[in-house]
């Protein structure tokens, strides 16, 4: 196999991985890292390396189209960025002294776990008044059908905590973990779905940088793996949201991902406890 | 002398930011699409070798960078274009608190400044150990 086919193949798997990334919610990175270590033998350093680079990418490119409509919660973002900031530095560090089949293995749970996450059916329920909400200025409106709609935030604690632990995995594995950031927004503060997915998408962008940093003085960002990965990805995340906008049936697309990820995932497992990775 | 007078809202953070990352991703999407060409063109025919981590590539150092793209190395490039995607969203943080300053919301100036802060710690620690 040559440079060139090579790259062609992840370009074509990371158009496919930030597709349903896209179409799902869930991000291009849950596909990508078992695709390359375990169908192209990829180290998994450089496997999260990449997938890092490509979060960052799709995040900050349907970041811009959001922010504009006004559905982000910024100051929310800003305020748990402190928390996914600090868990993702401290997780990229800790990713360099494990070794890659016990990561492989935590990965392909990781991703386990989150594909079923995003199969639950959401409940909205109201947020009880909190203190700090109040204080941090948290509480905020977006712009909803028939006008303007306020809504305030709880548990502030809670989901600060949750995304310190976000964060971690973030910098650990290489993935946004925006399941597990949705979940500490929809269901610890109660905040409304259309603010938590978006705001969620806005921060991915700055705690994948804040891992990126450390994999990129480490080496682990290699430019002929993330070429192919970041534009492929992106060019499939694109192609995803054009087809969201024009039908809204994306529940079996979300088996279809929940299937792929599973059946890659176990393979990254297998692998590990074998000792192949 | 109406018109700078005008306050600054949240809408037009939001404005800028939105502009910020589209312009972020775009340029350095380019960069490593360029890039990308000249490395194809130059090792396409060569046979890839990833299984193993071995050693630091010289890219890794702004030195190394900069003379990589002197050198039109098609993997100096692309790292180039990934550096400028990291840098976006941290780009991103540093807009939104000028905004805050705008604001004088002094609260979310010292949280904007503390992921800053945090981000900061993290890109200097490679050179520490």
């Amino acid at each position: 196999m040559s440079v060139l086919v090579f790259t062609l193949i992840i370009l074509i798997g990371s158009c496919f991985a930030g597709f349903l990334g896209s179409l799902t919610g869930l991000g291009g990175g849950f596909v990508i890292i078992p695709l390359l270590t375990v169908i192209l033998h990829v180290d998994i350093h450089y496997a999260i390396g990449a997938s890092l680079v490509s979060i960052i990418a799709t995040s900050s490119g349907s970041a811009a189209a959001y922010v504009k409509e006004g559905i982000t919660n910024m100051r929310l973002g800003m305020f748990l960025e402190i928390a996914t900031t600090a868990g993702a530095v401290t997780g990229a560090m800790v990713a360099i002294y494990i070794p890659t089949h016990f990561l492989a293995v935590i990965l392909g749970v990781i991703l386990i776990a989150s594909a079923f996450l995003s199969l639950r059916k959401k409940v909205q329920q109201a947020a009880a008044p909190n203190p700090w909400a109040e204080k941090l200025k948290l509480n905020g409106s977006y712009p909803g059908d028939d006008g303007t709609i306020n809504y305030s935030v709880s548990h502030v604690a809670g989901g600060f905590i949750t995304m310190i632990f976000a964060g971690v995995l973030s910098g650990l594995l290489g993935i946004g973990s925006g399941a597990l950031k949705v979940l500490a927004m929809d269901s610890i503060m109660k905040v409304p779905f259309k603010v938590s997915t978006t705001t969620s998408n806005f921060m991915i962008g700055v705690t994948g940088a804040a891992s990126a940093v450390v994999y990129l003085q480490r080496g682990y960002i290699e430019p002929a793996i993330s070429m192919p990965v970041v534009v492929g990805v992106l060019a499939g995340a694109l192609l995803g949201s054009k087809i969201l906008i024009k039908s809204k049936s994306s529940g079996w697309m979300r088996w279809v991902f929940v299937i792929v990820v599973v059946a890659l995932a176990s393979q990254l497992i297998y692998n590990g406890i074998t000792g192949k990775i | 002398m109406e018109a700078k007078k005008h306050k600054f809202r949240d809408t037009d953070m939001q404005a800028v930011i939105g502009w910020v990352l589209r312009v972020g991703v775009i340029v350095s999407i380019s960069i490593v699409i360029f890039g990308g060409l000249i490395y194809l063109f130059r090792h396409g025919e060569e046979a890839p070798n990833h299984r193993k981590f071995t050693q630091l590539p010289d890219f890794v150092k702004l030195g190394g960078i900069i003379k990589g793209i002197l050198d039109f190395h098609g993997r100096s490039i692309i790292q180039a274009g990934i550096i400028l995607l990291i840098a976006t969203p941290i780009l991103r943080i540093v807009f939104s608190t000028i905004s805050f300053v705008l604001e004088k919301d002094r609260l979310y100036i010292l949280i904007s400044l503390l992921v800053l802060f945090i981000i900061f710690i993290s890109s200097i620690s490679g050179h520490i150990s």
